[in-house]
């Protein structure tokens, strides 16, 4: 496999730092900002529909708390936000350089 | 004749012929062998169809029922992708690895007895680990090293768990033991290093993606799953499995936002992926059981997927990590896509494969009020999506445009990929195909209005969280670096300390040797000086002085006698 490795990355790399697209490249929906700023706006529309969605139905529930509304958008979210926030912390803590084991 | 064969025979002894066909026969053949072994599952009896005496004792190398048959059939289909995948790799020793590995796994899932369950479990762990070695650098030769003795250690456990056991209770036979003394204790550690439990599991993150581009894919599939299996049928409800694979399904997400390597972050996911499994096997319950196994399934799926994707990607790109990577899907769009599918799967978006199997798991942890581990499963559920189901596509993917232009993945590749991502789509939509095969009967809807909308709340609010970090920068980078787990313990601290601690010893030894040597001079010395050629008691006196000396004594017994 290490030779396939070698002869099919045959990748190039753009050596135009701030390229958006390699130049002559057709241009890309997602290369444009904005319309990576509408799918940004478009999560949070579709997460406030999902949540405002809990008012219209009968939730069957196994525990008390999940019946607050919109509690199970708001543990993902909070979830996420600690798990990151928490995870930069273990990077403090674990992280070595890249040839560590090899020293 | 086919159906009379135990199974996993077919791959073992039909993998060991391989560089015996060439050319285009080869690629059929390679196919052909596990589609003939599905085959032989779908004809096959159930029960004891093999019994064998050796002494006292009788074996059962072969056992047949609904619990092995889930596992026999998802690992032929996991062998087929994976030849599918591995098609036109011209090692053929990276072939004969992959289809001994895989029917040795197929036959420990049949195995009726704890020895042949044992001669299986050691194949397995010695075949795969040419899958890493076939790498063929530096670095894959010691992670193989490393795997190789967690995985013996595992089988010698494994051995020694049998022999107490059999000791205690006089059967070899492998059905459900629980912790109940010496012998099934030993076989537990056994199962938990391969089923990586917490602290016992680095071998799996260190090893794995140092495997060759197809290798991951085959060892992503078997060995960790064959342990789900031996867990589910040696040590189902017991309670102590929840509480380890909650530990699981959290502790390794945390990594896996951090780790650079994209196929070292599956790994991390799988730990956590195995985490759900295991807490279903410790409430063993019929559902929750049948949550195991579906979500064992599932994963081989899934998991595939994901790791073929960046396999792809290591292949066309010559690396995987995330900080060197983006914007990929300009190269690679099918690549993308489906490894977008393996993500959804991960994740348990509705309609995709976990959605249907995972919340069995977590709906039994409801039934037993396990309250807390619910919360943890509903968390961990949250952060596997965060780190699979999102940073896997988005930082190999999209992101930040790296520049790389290279190929689409080759064709074989791409149709594994893509079969192994309608199987996924295909579970999540009709479960009712993936529930006729699990071990007990179904009793379980999971399509209910409630459970989809909680469960879009749930993930769309984890998308939106990545989102959100990633836009107002506080979104950790992707750095080059590694993370050190519990193998520091043993590729640093255990090194570095016992170096000193050997260093001492050694002069300490030396220390010994030298003044007992010192000492024994002198001792010989003293020896050599009253005994020696020239010392007092080894001279030769003349005859004469004795003759006086005879006399001297004679005249003193004279005296005495007299008086």
């Amino acid at each position: 496999m290490q030779d396939d490795d070698t002869t099919n990355s045959q990748a190039k790399r753009s050596h135009d730092a701030s390229t958006e697209s390699v130049r002559g490249e057709k241009k890309y929906w997602l290369d444009d900002p904005r319309n990576v700023r509408i799918i940004y706006v478009g999560l949070w529309i579709v997460c406030g529909l999902l949540v405002t969605a809990d008012l219209f139905y009968e939730k069957h529930i196994e525990f008390p708390i999940e019946r607050v509304w919109g509690f199970f958008g708001f543990y993902g979210f909070v979830s996420c936000v600690l798990l990151v926030l928490a995870a930069k912390q273990l990077r403090k803590i674990v992280g070595r350089s890249e040839d560590y084991y090899d020293r | 004749m086919i159906d009379s064969l135990p199974p996993g025979w077919l791959l073992i002894f039909g993998g060991l012929l391989i560089p015996l066909v060439r050319g285009r026969g080869r690629s059929i053949y390679m196919l052909l062998l596990p589609a003939l072994g599905f085959l032989q599952l779908l004809m096959i009896s159930h029960g004891n169809l093999l019994q064998v005496s050796i002494f006292d004792y009788s074996l059962t190398p072969v056992r047949v029922d609904r619990l092995s048959l889930v596992f026999g059939y998802i690992f032929h289909i996991a062998a087929f992708l994976g030849m599918v995948f591995a098609l036109r790799v011209k090692d053929t020793g990276q072939h004969v690895a992959a289809f001994v590995y895989a029917g040795s796994a197929i036959g420990a899932v049949f195995a009726g007895d704890l020895i042949t369950l044992f001669v299986y479990w050691e194949l397995a762990a010695v075949s795969s680990v040419f899958l890493i070695w076939a790498r063929r650098t530096e670095r894959s030769y010691r992670a193989g090293m490393r795997y190789l003795i967690f995985q013996i250690t595992s089988g010698v456990l494994l051995l020694a768990g049998a022999v107490a056991h059999v000791h205690q209770t006089g059967s070899l036979a492998f059905d459900k033991m629980g912790l109940s003394g010496l012998g099934s204790s030993l076989i537990f550690i056994a199962f938990g290093i391969k089923c990586a439990f917490p602290l016992l599991h680095n071998w799996l993150e260190d090893a794995y993606p140092e495997a060759t581009v197809t290798g991951t894919v085959f060892l992503s599939s078997f060995t960790t799953k064959m342990a789900i299996y031996a867990l589910a049928r040696g040590f189902p409800g017991t309670e102590l499995l929840v509480w380890i694979g909650a530990t699981m399904t959290a502790f390794p997400i945390f990594y896996a936002v951090i780790v650079n390597d994209l196929r070292r972050v599956l790994t991390y996911s799988m730990n956590n992926q195995l985490g759900f499994m295991v807490v279903g096997i410790g409430i063993g319950t019929n559902l929750a059981l049948n949550g195991a196994a579906a979500h064992a399934f599932a994963d081989i799926l899934f998991k595939g997927v994901l790791f073929m994707s960046m396999g792809a990607v290591l292949l066309r790109t010559g690396t995987v990590k995330g900080s060197e990577l983006g914007g990929l899907y300009k190269s690679m769009p099918w690549t993308a896509g489906f490894c977008m599918v393996g993500a959804a799967s991960i994740s348990a978006f509705p309609l995709f494969s976990a959605f249907v199997t995972k919340s069995m798991i977590i709906s039994a942890t409801t039934e037993h009020n396990y309250t807390f581990v619910y919360f943890v499963l509903l968390f961990a559920s949250a952060g596997v999506f965060h780190h699979s189901g999102i940073k896997i596509p988005y930082f190999a993917f999209f992101g930040h445009d790296s520049g790389i232009r290279c190929k689409e993945a080759p064709r074989n590749m791409l149709i594994a990929m893509g079969l192994a991502a309608s199987l996924c789509i295909g579970i999540g939509a009709f479960p009712a195909l993936l529930y006729r095969v699990l071990p007990f009967e179904v009793d379980y809807q999971p399509y209910t209005l409630t459970h989809v909308i909680t469960q879009l709340q749930l993930l769309f609010w984890s998308a939106v969280a990545f989102a959100w970090l990633n836009w107002i920068g506080l979104y950790p980078p992707e750095l080059r670096s590694v993370n050190i787990d519990s193998d520091w313990i043993y590729r640093r601290l255990v090194p570095r300390t016992l170096a000193p601690a050997v260093r001492a010893s050694v002069r300490l030894w030396t220390g010994v040797l030298d003044r007992a040597g010192r000492r024994m001079t002198a001792t010989l010395q003293t020896v050599y000086r009253h005994h020696g050629p020239e010392g007092i008691l080894e001279r030769t006196w003349p005859t004469g002085s004795m003759a006086l000396w005879v006399a001297v004594l004679l005249a003193l017994i004279l005296l005495l006698y007299y008086l």
